[in-house]
């Protein structure tokens, strides 16, 4: 178990800046999911962690001590790979026993541990094959193995689901969860999969464009999100966000200056067409243009004059036609100002304008 | 378009292939076998069948024997000198520099001079009385040494030759080998904490040996193959030192028209070659293969 504290954390390739003063702290026994889009520094960020690429500027902590100097093997921190990086030359038994030896493990304590470790992923059966002869899941679970008996401080994943199918990617998600809470070591885990992160980090850092965009537990990022971007990577269907001047009817009061206003599509109801709208919400009517019925949920696309957007119903379809009118509470509105950030201290108010074509 | 029946089509499409091999390589083949069990001075109209003759003549010859040894020795030295020393340059030689580029590009630029100006070239700086090489050796107090005039040394001087032409080459192919390896290997390596030795031997050797075999082959089929350098620098001498397989067969098929001979010797060239091209293909399709 350890905390990992990035102070000041900048990375630059060939001048260009990747990663901007990066400060975050991953408290000990978490898991600790970092997303975001491609191109955003959370790879980076995890291979300076491993040691891996070495930061431009700033300090890395293991449990309070600066490894800035520490190489690789010597930070106590275990890898899995994108694409697992198994020895090929080698058996299942000589891939996991690899860092082992190099330690000086004596063979006994070695068999031991490679005996214990197989037992937990499963791997018994394939000690001595080579990693060609293995599915993509059992690769998987070699690499899980590898990183395990060395019993590191940190565990470090880097999109290790990612070359799974969709159906392996859930089991194995639960059981990296069940790993985890068996293990209690620090987890930092690289995605850019929001579902992923949602299902299985205790605390997700989203990141963009070499910032942190916010660092929360899973709900609280969902239902407080600080900026537009969070707010809209995470769930799906994503928050839909209308600028304010397209809904002439909403008007705010309290500090601040709303350009954009956002809802989740669960949080919208369906209303027939001709019903008349409740006053304590936001009602905005259009044509529904798709269904999409998942059975215990059903996602529908409106279209209306200030754009298209998602609406979300649970268990019972809407069984109007096809112009309906959504209506969103005042209170599950989220106000951002030009630059996407939250503005927590608005309130909803109706205007009692005439409502614009389309929308009301 | 005439109507081809489906069966026949494969065949046609291959025949103009066909064709030229078998007119060029297959048939030239067959005649050199052919050839062994006579004796003909290429110009008279009739060839004289001796059944075995030639072969029992040339393996009674020492100086066929002697041409065997050269051979031998002079593709080991090549071989493992050209890709011994080719491994550790590349591995010096594999990161992004324009200094390593230099270097890469200076040691590749012996492969794509002709040989004929390799050989006239090295003649000069082997040259005992006015030569660069022993030039440069007499202030440390070596030589002079003479090189390709010397029975002890003129092998071995062909085979510095043919490294110092075969190397970047070698190095070329070595680099890409290197660059194929997955880094995430050598990464997991280092966070599995293994030492640069190790992980040599462990991981980089490994992935490497289709490469390491690849060339031990070439090199091997080309050295036995060696005749522009011999032609030029030492025609067989002193003393057949450096006579070998195909310099033999060039003596004996274009200067004494000995042309059964000099066939015979080919056919025992063909086996030689034959068989290395032989183990490499099986080989190949079973070991060292990891991908």
């Amino acid at each position: 178990m350890a905390r990992i504290d990035l102070i000041d954390v900048v990375k630059q390739f060939k001048g260009e800046t990747v990663i901007s003063k990066l400060n975050l702290t991953i408290r000990e026994g978490s898991f600790t999911v970092l997303v975001g889009p491609s191109g955003c520094g959370k790879t980076t960020t995890l291979r300076m962690i491993a040691g891996l690429e070495r930061q431009t500027s700033g300090d890395i902590l293991i449990d309070g001590a600066c490894v800035n100097d520490v190489e690789p093997g010597k930070r106590d921190v275990a890898m899995v790979f994108q694409n697992y990086a198994l020895y090929p030359n080698m058996t299942v038994r000589e891939n996991i026993e690899f860092g082992l030896k190099n330690r000086g493990v004596p063979r006994h304590e070695r068999e031991r541990l490679v005996r214990d470790i197989c037992e937990i992923v499963d791997l018994t059966p394939y000690l001595d094959k080579k990693p060609q002869s293995l599915s993509g899941g059992q690769r998987q679970r070699v690499a899980l193995a590898r990183a395990m008996v060395k019993k590191p401080k940190v565990f470090i994943l880097d999109e290790p689901l990612s070359n799974l199918d969709a159906k392996l990617r859930v089991q194995m998600r639960t059981e990296l969860i069940e790993l985890h809470r068996r293990l209690g070591t620090t987890f930092v885990y690289v995605t850019h999969d929001q579902t992923e992160a949602m299902s299985m980090g205790d605390r997700i850092v989203v990141m963009r464009r070499g910032e942190i965009m916010q660092a929360a537990a899973p709900m609280e990022l969902y239902d407080d999100p600080d900026n537009l971007f969070t707010a809209q990577f995470i769930g799906t269907p994503p928050m839909n966000v209308f600028p304010m001047n397209l809904l002439p009817n909403l008007g705010t009061e309290g500090e601040g200056r709303a350009e954009y206003v956002g809802f989740r599509p669960e949080h919208a109801r369906l209303l027939p067409g001709s019903a008349d709208p409740p006053s304590d919400g936001l009602a905005i009517a259009g044509s529904i243009i798709t269904r999409e019925s998942l059975g215990a949920e059903h996602v529908y696309q409106l279209r209306t004059t200030a754009g298209t957007f998602f609406v979300k119903q649970f268990l019972r379809p809407y069984a109007g036609g096809d112009f309906a009118t959504a209506v969103v509470p005042h209170d599950r509105l989220y106000f951002f100002d030009g630059e996407g950030r939250r503005l927590r201290n608005l309130r909803a108010a109706s205007r009692p304008e005439p409502a614009a074509a389309g929308v009301r | 378009m005439p109507m081809v029946p489906k069966r026949l089509k494969p065949y046609a499409m291959i025949a103009p292939a066909l064709a030229v091999f078998s007119l060029f390589y297959l048939y030239p083949i067959g005649y050199m076998i052919h050839l062994s069990f006579h004796e003909w001075n290429f110009i008279s109209p009739e060839k004289t069948y001796v059944g075995l003759g030639n072969y029992r003549e040339m393996l009674a010859d020492d100086v066929f024997l002697q041409v065997l040894r050269n051979s031998a020795l002079y593709t080991v030295m090549t071989v493992l000198l050209a890709t011994g020393t080719a491994l550790p340059l590349a591995l010096w030689l594999n990161r992004k520099s324009g200094f390593h580029a230099f270097v890469q590009g200076a040691i590749f630029s012996p492969h794509i001079i002709s040989l004929v100006s390799v050989s006239l070239l090295w003649s000069w700086l082997m040259d005992p009385e006015y030569g660069l090489l022993n030039g440069l050796l007499h202030p440390l107090g070596i030589g002079p040494l003479k090189w390709l005039n010397d029975p002890d040394t003129a092998l071995l001087s062909l085979v510095i030759v043919a490294v110092w032409k075969n190397l970047g080459y070698n190095t070329i192919v070595f680099i890409a080998g290197l660059q194929s390896i997955p880094p995430e290997l050598l990464e997991a390596a280092a966070l599995d904490r293994s030492k640069p030795w190790t992980t040599f031997r462990r991981i980089i050797l490994p992935m490497l040996s289709p490469t390491l075999f690849f060339l031990v082959i070439i090199n091997l089929i080309g050295s036995f193959q060696v005749f522009e350098t011999i032609a030029i620098m030492t025609q067989g001498g002193p003393v057949n030192s450096t006579n070998t397989l195909v310099y033999y067969i060039y003596e004996y098929g274009f200067r004494y028209f000995k042309i059964g001979h000099a066939s015979a010797a080919g056919v025992i060239l063909l086996v030689i070659v034959g068989t290395l091209t032989l183990v490499y293909f099986r080989l190949l399709s079973r070991r060292v293969h990891y991908r």
